[in-house]
């Protein structure tokens, strides 16, 4: 087997005559976070479920660490955590309840549930409310209830479908913080989302659908490069040193140089060039009054290639 | 699609068991079910206790004294079998109803169906499971009947009457299992538990109450002859694809050792035949064995029918 996770060949989706996923190619590294992103409607759900044998798959095919999902599902679904866009439990139950639901369909042995259990929670911060009731939990507390299974079930690969979604602003922070930890922990992780600029910083690769195809494939600063001219934005401020427009300009990397006002230098480039930025501000002479780096923004990207290719009519199912 | 062989992996029934037992446990500490359980005891007691009433009189002439526990009214309550006949669909529908739509609604379906597990496990653990139920209320019922019997009327039942009381159980079971077969199959049609609720009590009513009173009339119109015999047998026949009525006749047969038909009866059938005479229970069984089949075979294809379509099913929730 190959380092790929997953591996989708001209993958496609038919409702009746309408291709919700189509022909998509994709493959997922051991131990990478890989971000599958769109808007709603793009096809990311159906993609997921195809993945995890929820759903036919109507041409083409996908192997999830080496197995077929139509037709090995329980092999895939050993190996594989899934939470689903608003994760739902039994509201009548505990978290610690609902987790030993699981526990048993997933065939955990008896001496390892109530410890693996509890160290699930304890990682999610979920272990002081571990005995009450599901009912009571915030939209968060569910969402970390449903990373809590997937830490119990010890998994290969972690799909993800909107973790983020309907979280606020600091509950998505420390959610992505789980998912690095996931990653940290060996974990390969498929993370859908439509709010594109909210994890991108945690991926390590992203597929942005659109309308059932992939759109664009690749780092950040891949599809930044491609579709901005330059993955990544280095902003110099410095006193003006002799030619240091130029010297910038000449580092490796730097695709070009913007000088929106004096002293202050704009430098497009493939990779984080801060380090030799610097050292040609000081080789010129001049003072190094200020130094940033911008990655560029994935929300920007999308928009910037769907302005340049001829716009895709909306699909009718996620 | 590109498949080389589209059988699946392992066994259809991994987690058959958990899911049975979880499902167990949620009926019977669930409120809805606490109450249906009440209601049924509290009325088929009430029942029962004015059917000892009726018959402790004759005691110490009717040899099938037990049997009468079950099936005498005394105004203004019906019969413990027709309370039971009304009840035992109620039960079934309020722990069917909401089987798979409840999981949809709850968006608990797809990480249930993500764990290695088969939607065929889930499916028939939520039946086994509501059957499970169902059975444990009755025999419970079932039992307090004979015990209220054995301390009211002082009299052991004999092992005629035990066979018959225990295939009536039997078959009450069965009776149970259409309803809740049909509660799930709406379940799995409709995502909304109130649509499946309010279209299987619609169905219920019309083939308990309507269908009934329909039959003999839509055997006049659909049958193009005058012959009384025949008109009547069409109608029986008709009134059959009710589960109410096989569950009325093949209780009939069971409780009532004397009866001898449940169709009209023909002067060949009385010949030789010594009136009023108990027969034995296996006589009874088979006469009703086609309805004890019909209503076995109903559960059986509402089941089939709620599997096929679940299957077919997208996992979106």
């Amino acid at each position: 087997m190959s380092d790929n996770v997953i591996e989708a060949t001209g993958l496609t989706k038919r409702y009746g005559k309408t291709t919700v996923v189509d022909h998509i190619s994709f493959t997922v590294g051991s131990g990478e976070i890989f971000g599958v992103l769109g808007p709603n409607g793009a096809g990311k759900t159906t993609t997921i479920l195809m993945m995890l044998g929820l759903s036919d798959i109507s041409d083409g095919k996908v192997r999830v660490l080496g197995h077929d999902p139509a037709r090995e599902p329980l092999a895939v679904k050993r190996r594989v955590g899934y939470l689903p866009d608003a994760v739902g439990f039994y509201d009548h139950l505990s978290a610690a309840e609902n987790l030993h639901y699981t526990a048993r369909l997933i065939g955990l042995p008896l001496a390892e549930r109530d410890q693996r259990i509890a160290a699930a929670l304890a990682r999610v911060g979920l272990d002081d409310v571990g005995r009450k009731r599901v009912a009571a939990f915030s939209r968060g507390m569910r969402q970390r209830l449903g990373l809590a299974e997937i830490i119990m079930k010890d998994v290969q690969v972690a799909i993800l479908d909107e973790p983020t979604n309907g979280l606020d602003p600091q509950a998505s922070v420390e959610f992505l913080e789980l998912i690095r930890s996931l990653k940290a922990a060996g974990v390969t992780v498929l993370l859908s989302s439509h709010l594109l600029d909210r994890v991108q910083d945690v991926c390590d690769r992203v597929a942005l659908f659109s309308a059932g195809k992939i759109a664009l494939l690749g780092t950040v600063a891949e599809l930044g490069s491609q579709v901005l001219g330059g993955g990544f934005a280095v902003q110099v401020e410095a006193e003006q040193g002799p030619h240091l427009a130029l010297r910038l300009g000449a580092i490796p990397g730097v695709r070009g140089v913007e000088e929106p006002s004096e002293g202050h230098f704009r430098l497009l480039c493939d990779r984080d060039v801060r380090p030799e930025a610097a050292a040609e501000v000081v080789a010129a002479g001049a003072r190094l009054k200020r130094l940033a780096f911008d990655q560029p923004s994935l929300e920007t990207i999308y928009t910037r290639y769907f302005q340049s290719v001829k716009p895709v009519e909306p699909r009718h199912a996620a | 699609m590109q498949r080389e062989n589209t059988r699946r992996e392992g066994s259809p029934w991994r987690g058959l068991g958990v899911v049975v037992l979880k499902e167990l446990s949620d009926h019977l500490t669930s409120a809805r079910m606490r109450v249906l359980e009440w209601l049924v005891v509290l009325t088929a007691l009430a029942a029962v206790y004015a059917a000892i009433q009726q018959v402790r009189n004759v005691t110490a002439e009717d040899p099938f004294l037990f049997l009468r526990l079950f099936t005498t009214a005394r105004a203004p309550l019906p019969s413990f079998v027709a309370f039971l006949g009304f009840l035992v669909p109620l039960m079934a529908i309020g722990l069917g109803f909401d089987a798979i739509n409840g999981e949809h609604n709850n968006r608990t379906l797809s990480r249930i169906l993500s764990q290695p597990i088969y939607r065929d496990a889930l499916l028939f653990g939520k039946f086994i499971a509501g059957l499970a139920t169902l059975s444990i209320s009755l025999i419970a019922l079932w039992l307090l009947v004979i015990g209220l019997g054995l301390i009211m009327l002082g009299v052991p039942p004999g092992g005629e009457e035990m066979g018959r009381a225990l295939v009536f159980l039997l078959v009450t079971i069965a009776y149970a299992g259409v309803w809740l077969a049909l509660a799930m199959l709406f379940s799995v049609v409709f995502r909304s538990p109130a649509t499946a609720a309010l279209v299987t009590l619609g169905l219920w009513l019309f083939l308990t109450v309507i269908w009934p009173a329909l039959a003999p009339g839509v055997a006049e119109a659909i049958l193009p002859t005058d012959n009384e015999a025949l008109l009547v047998t069409g109608a029986q026949m008709l009134a059959r694809l009710s589960p109410s009525t096989l569950f009325g006749e093949t209780v009939l047969a069971l409780l009532d050792p004397t009866t001898r038909t449940l169709g009209p009866v023909y002067i060949s059938q009385l010949q030789g035949a010594v009136m009023g005479a108990p027969l034995p229970l296996g006589e009874s069984v088979l006469i009703a064995w086609p309805q004890i089949v019909g209503l076995v075979a109903a559960t059986i294809l509402l089941f089939v029918a709620s599997y096929v379509t679940f299957q077919r099913q997208e996992v979106r929730a």
